[in-house]
């Protein structure tokens, strides 16, 4: 019983990164019909914000030990960061313990910013053409960002600690008398992943904005005769799922630490969510991605891989199968998305 | 009846053809001798093939700085590093026999058919008569084979998988890395004092040769210490998050866990395992342990604070104080401003084997070269006394066990050395079964040409 649902909350976990990834994905084909490829990579961006400002707040001024020695046996260059020497050893330790929560402040208006400059600058350029000139040009750029990101930080993992205040595991299982210890952050990334899931659905719910978004997803050429500008809305949409492909890049880094090759990790994963849950669908963007998630952490415990070998590698392909077999739309997709 | 009346031309004509005719299984025989890309000028050129690109991009990196340190010394540039350590003298800072040494460089990419296609390329258009490197075991399995077929000599990079110098070994082939027995012989015994005989493990291995073969090597020797394996399970190379790999560890009666990951995979199962609480799990009375059989700097820096008191081991250490060790780290660092990885030793220490042996040799021939490697002890090199045994070109040194620092005074300085393992303890019999049995055969030596 423990085990299973440990594994419920793992796939819960992993579906919180596929569901944010495809909630964005769905959001930029809903409005602007594109298919991104490079979305994987604004989720990679998104987790080295975090990077860059933990280095940030991490910068040092050397201070010379001539009691210890380095590799070379010169006078060791003691690191003691600038925020420590500003606010004291305590107050400048928390503000670089704290610097994944933190770098959520800078990567909404960072990503928001990438995403504009992305639609405008070059995929704006690419609505009228093919969807396959559309996939080429998005995964053309999501290599170039991404040796872009290893030119500066390397191809090997960084790591991206949590707050010691959210280090280590909690007994979720105590109140029901089970042993269920669970670690904490990934507690908080599922929370996060449902707040903002809950936010962008509010917003396009609640909102005369979004209402006018809706009414573009379902008819663009009826909302632009009533004289709304709808691409301006399309293209502030784009900024939003951006935003939301990073925001879920930066709680990430402390379950697994960044690289370069993160988003390319997810993306093929995050586009067979959206297919499974329906083009263009974004309740199915979100159920796919927690449903994915669960299959995928069942098939990889020991009974699943010893009774099928290999299941933990093609499940999502199995099930991505099955769905476009029995139900083509996939499970919450719309008629006349995609079919034409 | 016709009468036959030699003229001039004629026997001329026939001359000729008889001549060619007499000639052409010369020619045949005489190319039969020759070398692939045996240099003619003053110069030669080795090839150079480590990920340029890819998840070990920056392992690659530090490969091709210790070869580039390597050229220089052999050309007599810099201080000449481990040249003045070595105990085999015949290196005189003037190339190797005399012609400049230079290089090509080739990106394995980490995948085995692109590793291939530039090793081709390196040693078909630049006419590369030795290759060296590579940052995986099948990687260095796929090279060396090519290797064999076209006549020249690799030498290996990291690589670790047994089956590199055991069942998939060639007469063209040598590595000086260590591998999976050897590290299960090394570690053992340290486990066995630190945590107990009586331990039940739980592996989790990356599902490709140099997992298998590490796995069956580590349970092996845990086995014949008394301890118990309670599961294997595979996970696929591409796999980033262990989540659901970790939790069945924590039902399985398990209390030790036993990671043969490498690189990104063990930055991550590692991590995950850290995040889980297992290593602050009582389990049968026990504490949780965790042990990652191969150890990396480079990748130590990547699973942080994780690392702390794990132990594993590794083929070589910065902070090791031998004459050769210390002659290179301050080559290296001098150079580049911080401390040479592993890879970059091996890859450094290669460069100047082939080195060496051509010259004692007097022949740029693999045959030559390989009969001057095989059976070879030397020195000085880092490791202490080698052996680079003659029946499957694998070198049998001492073997470092580490584990990760518990108070680091630098962002290099991650690993301490818990005990140097004597090469003996590491020795195995060449027809050993992990290592391919009596089957396993080096084949014949290939020219190439």
């Amino acid at each position: 019983m423990d085990a299973i649902l440990l594994q419920i909350l793992n796939g819960l976990d992993k579906g919180s990164a596929y569901a944010l990834i495809a909630l964005g994905l769905t959001l930029i084909f809903g409005t602007l019909g594109v298919v991104n490829f490079a979305h994987g990579a604004l989720f990679m961006l998104g987790a080295f914000c975090a990077v860059t400002l933990q280095r940030v707040l991490s910068a040092s001024y050397e201070v010379i030990d001539e009691t210890k020695v380095d590799f070379l046996g010169n006078p060791l260059k003691v690191k003691t960061p600038y925020v420590e020497g500003w606010f004291g050893p305590e107050v400048g330790g928390a503000i670089i313990d704290w610097a994944v929560p933190l770098s959520i402040l800078i990567a909404i208006p960072f990503m928001i910013a990438v995403g504009f400059i992305m639609e405008r600058g070059l995929i704006k350029h690419f609505y009228k053409r093919p969807h396959a000139d559309q996939i080429l040009v998005t995964f053309g750029l999501a290599i170039v960002l991404q040796e872009v990101i290893k030119y500066f930080f390397g191809a090997n993992p960084i790591q991206t600690p949590p707050p010691d205040a959210l280090l280590g595991v909690v007994n979720i299982g105590a109140p029901l008398s089970l042993e269920l210890a669970y670690p904490i952050w990934r507690l908080v990334y599922f929370f996060f992943a449902i707040a903002i899931i809950g936010g962008v659905f509010s917003f396009l719910q609640f909102t005369t904005f979004g209402m006018v978004v809706r009414a573009g997803m379902a008819d663009r050429e009826t909302v632009g005769l009533l004289g709304i500008d709808i691409d301006r809305r399309f293209t502030i949409m784009f900024g939003l799922a951006a935003a939301v492909a990073g925001l879920a890049g930066v709680m990430y880094g402390p379950i697994n630490p960044p690289n370069y090759h993160m988003g390319m990790d997810f993306l093929v994963l995050s586009f067979v969510v959206v297919v499974v849950g329906g083009m263009g669908s974004l309740p199915g963007a979100v159920l796919a991605g927690f449903l994915l998630g669960i299959l995928e952490s069942f098939a990889s415990t020991t009974w699943a891989t010893t009774t099928i070998p290999g299941i933990n590698q093609i499940i999502i392909y199995l099930v991505a199968i099955i769905v476009l077999l029995t139900r083509p739309r996939g499970l919450m997709g719309r008629k006349g998305v995609m079919e034409d | 009846m016709t009468k036959f009346t030699p003229t001039r031309r004629g026997v001329l004509k026939t001359g000729v053809a008889a001549g060619a005719g007499l000639a052409l299984p010369t020619i045949f025989t005489s190319s039969a001798h020759a070398v692939t890309n045996e240099p003619t000028g003053s110069s030669v050129t080795l090839g150079f093939n480590v990920p340029q690109t890819g998840p070990y991009a920056d392992e690659g990196a530090d490969e091709l700085r210790a070869y580039e340190l390597a050229v220089e010394h052999l050309n007599g540039g810099g201080d000449g590093g481990m040249l003045n350590t070595f105990s085999s003298k015949v290196l005189d800072g003037t190339g190797i026999m005399g012609k400049k040494v230079e290089y090509v460089t080739g990106d394995t990419q980490t995948k085995s058919d692109a590793a291939r296609a530039s090793a081709k390329s390196m040693i078909e258009k630049d006419g590369a008569i030795m290759i060296t490197g590579g940052s995986s075991s099948g990687v260095a399995i796929a090279v060396q084979g090519l290797c064999q077929e076209a006549g020249v000599i690799f030498m290996a990079g990291l690589t670790h998988s047994n089956d590199t110098t055991g069942k998939d070994r060639k007469a063209n082939g040598f590595r000086h890395f260590f591998n999976g027995y050897m590290s299960g012989a090394a570690l053992a015994p340290v486990l066995k004092n630190l945590y107990g005989d009586d331990r039940k493990a739980y592996h989790l291995t990356a599902d490709y040769t140099w997992g298998w073969t590490q796995q069956e090597s580590i349970a092996a020797a845990t086995e014949a210490l008394g301890w118990e394996t309670v599961n294997n399970v595979l996970t696929p190379l591409a796999s980033t998050d262990f989540s659901s790999y970790i939790a069945p560890v924590l039902n399985s009666g398990a209390d030790v866990l036993v990671l043969n990951h490498y690189g990104g995979n063990m930055v991550n199962s590692l991590t995950n395992a850290v995040q889980f609480g297992l290593r602050e799990k009582e389990v049968n009375g026990k504490n949780f342990e965790i042990v990652v059989p191969l150890f990396s700097r480079l990748m130590a820096r990547g699973a942080g604070e994780n690392i702390k008191n794990i132990v594993g081991s590794t083929n070589w250490h910065w902070s090791l104080q031998d004459e050769g060790s210390k002659a290179f780290v301050k080559s290296f660092g001098e150079k580049y401003g911080f401390p040479p990885s592993q890879a970059a030793h091996t890859c450094y220490v290669q460069t100047l084997l082939y080195a060496d042996a051509v010259t004692r040799a007097g022949s740029f021939a693999p045959c030559d070269v390989a009969a001057a490697l095989e059976g070879f002890e030397f020195d000085g090199l880092g490791n202490g006394k080698t052996l680079y045994r003659a029946e499957d070109h694998q070198c049998f040194k001492d073997v470092l066990v580490v584990k990760g620092k518990e108070n680091p005074q630098s962002e290099f300085d991650l690993l301490e050395v818990v005990e140097v393992t004597p090469a003996a303890q590491v020795t195995y019999p060449p027809n050993h079964p992990m290592f391919g049995g009596d089957e396993a055969s080096l084949g014949e030596c290939n020219n190439g040409a």
